[in-house]
């Protein structure tokens, strides 16, 4: 059975069906990623003053993976442009550099999550406080490379003029450690927000992605029986990337600057 | 695709282009402003969310062509807008509800 409306508009609604589909589908999107943007502010106007993290999140490292996401936004409007002009090779170009800079997103966001996990505060029972990441661990002792501080406070503001500073390595017997967490979910309510939001956007990253990669290899085979149709899909796919560029636009200030 | 002449296209292509480099240079204008010390962070947080406004336009209406779309892409949008709107809005409503001595900005 054909397919209706995968390339001549209905003409009710004066579209394509998929795009239609897409449209409704980015709609309910919005709604998800806005209902965890509210639930993003009501946690940081509710937070007490002064234990909101500020300078967390490495900003050289989230400029850099913002520059990528946009560029993969040009290279797919590209593509989609390139088919558009029956330049089916610049059309793999164009898909193929969507495809590296998408998994170079994945692989920098890997990176920071990577550097959270081994990212420790330590409480010691004498009420000191050792901040840094994990050089070794054993039975006995931990080693970080980090600094101590007095007040837990003074983890927060690390943009602020007297963050604490200093990248020692520093050996903790086991005895004297009353509390040990890592930069992870649990570690605050800032974290929470941070790693679920950033973990549902990369999910759409890989999801995106997988869809590209797919358009880009055995899907492309559609290009020379109806390639119109195949041109729709990439139009399709496309807008779908673009709204996870725009959700990161979102993001990124949110949680790496302000 | 015959009706798209590729002269039609190097047009888009053009516009695509000076809408990337407006992206580029707005994502390094968040970061400069982020920077600069406005007094109270109120200040910052309403200049970067506004540059992040003036980004996503763009997105929207030139690459995903919301700027020339069907009623019936603007109609889906509208609703959109109206319950995204609706859920902010109660947030920042809501937020006399919280404990006093937490921040408010």
């Amino acid at each position: 059975m054909e397919i209706p409306y995968t390339i001549e508009a209905r003409p009710d609604t004066g579209l394509y069906n998929a795009k239609v589909g897409i449209w409704l589908f980015l709609a309910s999107e919005v709604m998800l990623f806005g209902a965890l943007f509210s639930t993003y502010i009501l946690l940081r106007v509710g937070a007490p003053e002064g234990y909101w993290p500020h300078g967390w999140l490495n900003i050289p490292v989230g400029t850099v993976n913002t520059l990528v996401l946009i560029t993969s936004s040009i290279t797919t409007v590209m593509a989609w442009a390139s088919c558009k002009m029956n330049q089916f090779g610049r059309f793999k170009f164009f898909h193929a550099c969507t495809l590296c800079l998408a998994l170079t997103f994945v692989g920098i966001k890997s990176y920071e999550y990577h550097d959270k996990f081994i990212h420790y505060e330590i409480t010691l029972k004498n009420g000191k406080i050792a901040d840094g990441h994990l050089v070794s661990k054993s039975a006995d002792q931990v080693v970080i490379k980090g600094h101590y501080v007095e007040d837990r406070k003074e983890l927060f503001d690390l943009r602020s003029g007297s963050a604490p500073h200093g990248h020692e390595e520093i050996t903790i017997p086991r005895a004297q450690i009353a509390t040990m967490d890592n930069y992870g979910p649990w570690h605050s309510t800032y974290l929470a927000i941070y790693f679920t939001l950033t973990g549902l956007h990369a999910l759409h990253v890989i999801g995106g992605a997988i869809v590209i990669g797919f358009l880009w290899g055995p899907g492309s085979k559609l290009w020379k029986t109806d390639p119109e149709r195949f041109t729709n899909r990439i139009e399709i796919s496309g807008l779908f990337w673009h709204f996870v560029d725009l959700v990161w636009i979102f993001l990124f200030p949110v949680l790496y600057l302000l | 695709m015959s009706d798209h002449s590729a002269d039609h296209f190097s047009q888009h292509i053009r516009r695509y282009l000076f809408v990337f480099y407006a992206l580029l240079f707005g994502t390094l204008l968040t970061v400069g402003a982020s920077y600069i010390p406005f007094g109270d962070r109120a200040v910052n947080i309403a200049v970067a969310l506004f540059i992040a406004v003036c980004k996503a336009s763009l997105v929207a209406c030139y690459f995903m062509h919301l700027i020339s779309e069907r009623k019936m892409i603007y109609f889906i949008m509208a609703f959109t807008a109206f319950f995204f709107t609706g859920l902010m809005f109660l947030t920042l409503w809501c937020t006399g509800d919280q404990p006093f001595h937490t921040i408010t900005h």
